[in-house]
């Protein structure tokens, strides 16, 4: 689904990404952890297209598509949706507005007509209550005076209701307690389907209690240092990253 | 010809032909149509090195050749399409004349009268001549002066204490395409009495073709805590020229809220000055105009603090696209020994295209010592990470960029109360960026959506 090939990215005239190379089928969940600074976050912007990124070797194929030719909302429309881990307000729209404007963009894509209004409102009621938000939401501006586990939680229901291909999640846990932590990996798992890819960046591999991986790449200076299955989280818990820094550097 | 000297010969001719239609007028009318004249005489139209219209040119009035009317002519059919979908009290003029036919008052609360000015100067033309002209004189500008000695036909709305007026009170104004272009100078006084409570909705609307040149007098008086709101929605032709005067007198507790809101006109001004005269008064100013092609919308605001404990808010949004032009000065006088009052400003302005152009200038002047105000302004293109983000959810660039547009105009139509205002407005914003942003169906689908 996700093939991304020795990848060589650079920020403001540094090297962020030195030849990252990742394999994400169809039904896998990966989490990509590491230190702070390795580049995490780097690789979920690159796909989804944000500026000032520069790619300066190195490809990425989405069923085998080249992601870098697309524009950003193709890269939406063609199932790559990103979760971000700052999630922007947005004064004046209104979420619904953003919903139905996405939804209708994807299904005009698709060659399918606007979807109705009731049809819409059932889809939408249906998602809210899976997150555990109230219908107020709809009316207010997107993430707009929202607490820091609100905004996380109107990333996952965008996701639920775009029903993406590909879900990448970018510290989706950052500044959540433990009840809205439970919410959110409840939101993300329902989204685990054999025809899905879920690409996870973390920090802490808390979340990864509730959201069990398939794989675990652990990202060291710009490249993937070691990958494993859950263990390979655990054993981060326990012993920190130092000991991957160390290995790789040797 | 000077410019003048053509607005001067119209006036005598109309002066002579009213005089052999219905005789000689009442000797007060008489004497501030001769001081009108004589002051526009004196002034001439305003250049741009008058400070208050240095960023306005008004020679597309002061070249115009503009004939009067007499006919409220207007196809039913067209102005049932124009008009506000709304239940309200409702006076129409087309071209500034009176239509008896368009309108529709209905019933209207004991001690509420809401007419034309042509029926009460006949009914009453003394306590017409109290109030008119108390407020806005011939010394204000060259066209309050020049409406004074024109002024033939408007609105009166009188409020007697304690009233309330439930349903608004809507006084619409057509503006036709006519071979000649036309002029009017309408009036609209409003008299709330103590605790009376009306919300007035002025629309300015009309063909597409229509070139008049509407030059507006409004005097508004708020007795001892009355509430009034006003709207005034400009959605006249591209091609109309628009100046508006408006004066507000509030006594002490009374409440007025403004909604200046302007999507048409080539050329447009508005002057609104509140004078906050008793305790407890508080003034909120909510604006917002959208520009495009070559308009040139100037909004000039003044409150005046003339007693303690006074408020007054302002709230003004531009939008501006392609070479159109936008102008706001905001000013706040507090007076000496006007303590404790508050005035907060702000004017925020979005530029869609690097050919239009806004000057703002906020303006405070402050003899009292313990006040709070504050002001600010800013002037920029739509947020790009918000584009950004609103892209990586599929939805493409023109579209996001109209969404935020229509979002950065939402925040001064969320104040708005009443829905049918709000959603022409909301509509109409939409609508305005047809071929790049195509928005109208996805506002209305959301509009249904609220509906539900």
């Amino acid at each position: 689904m996700l093939e991304v090939k020795d990848l060589h990215v650079t920020v403001e005239g540094k090297e962020i990404l030195k030849g990252l190379s990742l394999t994400v089928k169809a039904g896998e969940v990966h989490a990509i952890m590491g230190p702070n600074g390795a580049g995490k976050s780097t690789l979920s912007a690159v796909i989804a297209g944000k500026e000032g990124y520069e790619v300066t070797s190195g490809t990425i194929t989405f069923e085998g598509q080249d992601v870098l030719e697309m524009e950003i909302e193709e890269r939406a429309l063609a199932g790559m949706l990103l979760g971000f881990q700052y999630p922007v307000e947005i004064p004046g729209v209104k979420n619904i507005y953003l919903l139905k404007a996405a939804l209708n963009a994807q299904r005009a894509a698709n060659g399918q007509a606007d979807i109705p209004a009731p049809e819409f409102m059932k889809l939408i009621k249906s998602k809210i209550a899976e997150m555990k938000m109230d219908a107020s939401f709809l009316q207010r501006a997107v993430n707009e005076g929202f607490s820091g586990g609100e905004k996380k939680r109107n990333e996952i229901l965008q996701m639920l209701v775009l029903q993406p291909k590909l879900a990448m999640l970018d510290e989706i846990d950052s500044g959540l307690d433990i009840d809205a932590m439970r919410i959110v990996a409840d939101g993300v798992n329902s989204l685990r389907a054999a025809d899905r890819g879920i690409l996870l960046v973390t920090h802490y591999q808390r979340l990864l209690d509730y959201i069990i991986p398939d794989h675990v790449h652990v990202l060291v200076d710009g490249r993937i240092a070691k990958s494993g299955d859950k263990e390979l989280a655990k054993e981060l818990e326990s012993r920190g990253y130092d000991w991957v820094v160390e290995e790789t550097a040797a | 010809m000077s410019d003048v000297q053509t607005f001067l010969d119209r006036l005598a001719e109309r002066t002579e032909a009213r005089r052999q239609a219905h005789g000689p007028e009442p000797t007060w009318i008489a004497a501030r149509r001769q001081a009108g004249a004589a002051r526009f005489e004196a002034l001439g139209f305003p250049d741009r090195r008058v400070e208050a219209w240095k960023y306005t040119d008004v020679r597309a009035i002061a070249r115009g050749d503009f004939a009067l009317t007499d006919s409220a002519d207007f196809s039913p059919a067209s102005a049932a399409a124009l008009t506000l979908p709304i239940a309200a009290h409702r006076l129409t003029f087309v071209d500034g004349v009176f239509s008896a036919a368009l309108s529709d008052l209905g019933e209207l609360p004991a001690g509420v009268a809401v007419l034309p000015l042509s029926q009460a100067l006949a009914e009453n033309h003394e306590a017409v001549g109290g109030p008119l002209g108390r407020l806005t004189g011939v010394e204000f500008s060259p066209f309050s002066a020049l409406n004074t000695a024109f002024m033939e036909e408007g609105a009166v709305v009188r409020l007697a204490p304690g009233s309330v007026v439930e349903k608004p009170i809507l006084l619409q104004f057509l503006s036709r395409a006519n071979a000649q272009p036309v002029m009017s100078h309408p009036r609209v006084l409003i008299e709330a009495g103590a605790r009376s409570q009306a919300t007035v909705i002025e629309h300015h609307i009309g063909e597409s073709e229509a070139a008049n040149f509407t030059n507006l007098v409004d005097e508004v008086m708020l007795d001892r805590g009355a509430i009034l709101t006003h709207y005034k929605l400009q959605e006249a032709s591209l091609k109309d020229l628009h100046v508006a005067s408006i004066h507000v007198e509030q006594g002490r507790d009374s409440r007025y809220t403004s909604f200046n809101l302007n999507l048409g006109g080539s050329l447009v001004r508005n002057d609104l000055v509140v004078d906050l005269n008793g305790k407890g008064a508080e003034a909120n100013f909510n604006g917002l105009f959208f520009a495009q092609g070559r308009q040139h919308v100037d909004n000039h605001t003044l409150a005046n603090h003339n007693a303690p404990l006074t408020f007054s808010n302002e709230n003004y949004k531009g939008i501006l696209d392609d070479r159109a032009r936008g102008v706001f000065n905001g000013r706040v006088v507090v007076k000496r020994d006007s303590q404790k009052i508050e005035a907060h400003q702000s004017n925020a302005n979005l530029l869609l295209s690097d050919r239009a152009e806004i000057d703002t200038k906020p303006e405070l002047e402050i003899y009292a010592d313990d006040v709070k105000c504050s002001h600010g302004a800013t002037t920029g293109q739509l947020d790009e990470e918000a584009v950004f983000t609103l892209r990586t959810r599929g939805i493409d660039e023109q579209t996001a960029r109209g969404l935020l547009t229509l979002a950065f105009a939402g925040e001064v139509m969320e104040r708005v109360e009443l829905e049918a205002v709000a959603e022409r407005v909301e509509l109409a914003v939409a609508g305005k960026l047809p071929e790049r942003f195509n928005l109208s169906g996805l506002v209305e689908a959301a509009m249904s959506l609220h509906d539900d």
